[in-house]
């Protein structure tokens, strides 16, 4: 988690401070955005991210719901198709499952159902992923689902500053937005510019550039897969390391051109590997001309099959950490067709 | 002193003019149902519909309390709602048969005619959809400080999904401006609220969230107009939000495939004999608010409105098959 932290000399916050200050900076232009969710208010929400935003703004502003997942998302959706800007939080993205049916027969649908007549411009935060020992309730990384329904976006920011410019590009949207937030990198600290500043949905970012591998990763797999690569450095091996941080739309082209020039790719994600965003990746290269620039076959690392499991050592074999990157990238490297 | 006004509600409350205009309403649905389902006969119409006839008065009698700003939301039974809040025949027809120039472009169909622009949010193709998107459009007025109310249509059987009760519950907490209409018709699909849920009326379950519940003739058009008048006026005041229901019958099946087999011919009949649209021509003649002509008058302009929505939508234009991503994203 140090490769994004050497900011010398310029102001740093940590990935949920940046949040909450997209958060205040909105509230603060436009009447019209509230925050919604399970005890965002004086608690400060469970992973501290809205903190005191409550005291600044007010309860009629910053609304603890009760424990209605579903009609919660319900209300934030009703209230955005008749002109308020929710942001609503979903104390673990695991619990978006209970809103399935607001978050993808309603929010994704409506402007569609409707020929274009409605916009529903919500935002869903979700705080994801393994790593704290919450086990397989409160542990998942369920963002790929959301990339199957057409209506939403689906963001992963990777670092402090593309979490306060996501979150505002979110709400300058006027589509329904998902925000998978890594419950790991809430405290990793950056650079965040000041003010107001739009990180573009559906744009991958080209983190360290490289000539022999392109490793796609997001999320907290970005840090680790940026971690492989130093080493790989060491070794000999030039990789190229891929941001992807939107899920839905992606950003074909980006990879694309990564891979017509390494000829070799990787994706990494800590979601089930089965059906997920590595797959998504590996057939919409395996479907274009890059296709024919690959010298060994695409290679998928994600979260094993089986729920996320309690027991330390388990959960952290369950998905792919440093040493699983660089081992599989090392193999990667020496295979060919 | 002057003499109680002891004429109905309706009678008492609404110039002769609006309920004219009601009448020509409950009229319109049912012509327009019916159109709907002659045009699905003959080929014209694909898909399935779920028809209201028989509870014209629950969606025109809780409109009659509405202004324009004020919204509501409706569900898979939702023609009777939309032409209770103004929307245009032709246009329903339109998207009916999936042309460009219906409500939602073709897109939609007869489960999802909504117009925003009128404060229609929409039918709903799933079973207590509209629930939460009610509260939060009720939401929305209270944080925006504006006085307009959300009616929230749904049936019986939407009182059994969870959605149900963390909207009302929700709405009660933060008193919004809402008022939950419970169309009861005695059955979702074919499984009866005997069979389906605890408490006798579905207004009971008004208590649990500390909200008034008042259980009305559905096919009585003023008993459902001060009902809904009484929850309105509440909501607007800022009191927080009612539970509605009224008791009422469709006629026809639940959808196109049902073949009506959990119910009795008798049942059906003697619901027929309660028409609400009858009841409510007949209410209006006896207090002089028109005569039988004029309500002929009013029934033939009925079937002339149906009949051109109909020429209306033949006309419009199909959407073109290139177009079939469009409007999932806003166009930038
Ligand atoms: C969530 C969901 N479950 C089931 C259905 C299928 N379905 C459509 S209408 C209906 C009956 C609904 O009954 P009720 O709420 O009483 O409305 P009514 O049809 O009587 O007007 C059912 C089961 C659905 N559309 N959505
Ligand atoms: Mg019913």
């Amino acid at each position: 988690m140090n490769a994004m932290t050497q900011d010398q000399g310029l102001r740093t916050l940590s990935y949920a401070e940046a949040i909450r200050e997209a958060m205040a900076i909105a509230m603060e232009a436009d009447p019209t955005v509230i925050l919604m969710g399970e005890d965002i208010g004086v608690y400060g929400g469970a992973f501290q991210v809205t903190l005191d935003l409550v005291d600044r703004f007010g309860p009629d502003r910053v609304m603890d719901t009760p424990i209605s997942e579903l009609g919660g998302a319900g209300v934030a959706v009703g209230a955005a198709l008749t002109g308020l800007k929710p942001i609503f939080e979903f104390q673990f993205s695991d619990f978006a499952m209970l809103a399935m049916e607001q978050i993808v027969n309603q929010a994704a649908k409506l402007r569609y159902m409707l020929g274009g007549e409605a916009s529903v411009p919500v935002v869903f935060r979700l705080p994801s992923g393994s790593g704290t020992g919450a086990a397989a309730q409160h542990s998942q990384s369920i963002e790929a689902w959301f990339g199957h329904v057409p209506g939403l976006k689906v963001l992963q920011p990777s670092t402090p500053e593309d979490a306060k410019g996501m979150l505002l590009a979110a709400l300058a949207d006027s589509d329904p937005v998902m925000i998978f937030e890594h419950k790991l990198l809430y405290k990793m600290k950056g650079h965040v510019p000041e003010g107001s500043y739009l990180t573009p949905i559906g744009k991958a970012l080209v983190r360290r550039t490289g000539t022999d591998v392109t490793i796609v990763a997001g999320s907290i797999m970005l840090h680790r897969a940026l971690e492989a690569a130093e080493t790989l450095a060491g070794d000999g091996i030039s990789a190229e390391v891929i941001d992807l941080r939107s899920i839905r739309p992606i950003d074909h082209e980006t990879i694309l051109a990564s891979v017509r020039r390494t000829g070799r790719l990787m994706v990494v994600y800590e979601g089930v590997k089965a059906f997920g965003v590595g797959a998504e990746i590996s057939a919409m290269v395996a479907e274009s001309d890059a296709f024919d620039f690959l010298d060994a076959p695409i290679l998928r690392l994600g979260a094993a099959d089986a729920p996320v499991p309690y027991n330390p050592d388990l959960e952290r074999a369950s998905v792919p950490q440093v040493e699983t990157i660089l081992a599989a990238a090392r193999r990667l490297s020496r295979r060919e067709i | 002193m002057t003499k109680p006004d002891n004429r109905p509600f309706a009678i008492r409350s609404y110039a002769p003019e609006q309920l004219r205009e009601a009448l020509k309403r409950m009229y319109l649905i049912r012509r327009f149902e019916e159109g709907a389902e002659d045009s699905y006969m003959r080929g014209l119409i694909h898909g399935t519909m779920h028809l209201s006839i028989g509870q014209e008065a629950s969606a025109v009698a809780t409109c009659i309390a509405l202004t324009d700003a004020d919204r509501i939301t409706s569900t898979h039974r939702g023609h009777g709602h939309c032409i209770a809040k103004g929307a245009d025949v032709g246009r329903m027809f339109a998207e009916f048969f999936g042309k460009e120039t219906g409500y939602c472009h073709g897109r939609g169909g007869s489960m999802h005619i909504a117009d925003i622009k009128t404060g229609n949010l929409g039918a709903n193709g799933i079973v207590g959809g509209g629930l939460p998107i009610a509260v939060g459009s009720a939401l929305s007025a209270k944080r925006l400080g504006k006085p307009d109310v959300t009616i929230c249509f749904f049936g019986d059987g939407a009182n059994n999904e969870g959605a149900f009760h963390e909207a009302l519950n929700m709405a009660s907490v933060w008193k919004l401006p809402v008022v939950f209409v419970c169309e009861n018709n005695g059955y979702g699909m074919s499984t009866s609220t005997a069979r389906s849920t605890s408490v006798k009326h579905i207004a009971e379950r008004a208590a649990s969230y500390s909200m008034p519940g008042v259980t009305v003739d559905g096919n009585d058009f003023s008993a459902v107009a001060e009902a809904v008048h009484d929850a309105v006026a509440r909501a607007r005041a800022g009191d927080g939000p009612t539970l509605v229901e009224n008791l009422t019958y469709r006629w026809r099946g639940h959808s196109k495939s049902d073949r009506n087999r959990y119910r009795s011919r008798e049942e059906i009949e003697e619901w027929m004999a309660r028409d609400p649209i009858t009841r409510f021509r007949a209410e209006l003649i006896a207090h002089g608010v028109l005569d039988d002509a004029a309500a002929d008058a009013i029934a033939a302009a009925a079937v002339a409105e149906m009949e051109a929505g109909i020429e209306f939508a033949k006309a419009g234009p199909a959407p073109s098959p290139a177009d079939v991503t469009r409007y999932v994203y806003a166009e930038v």
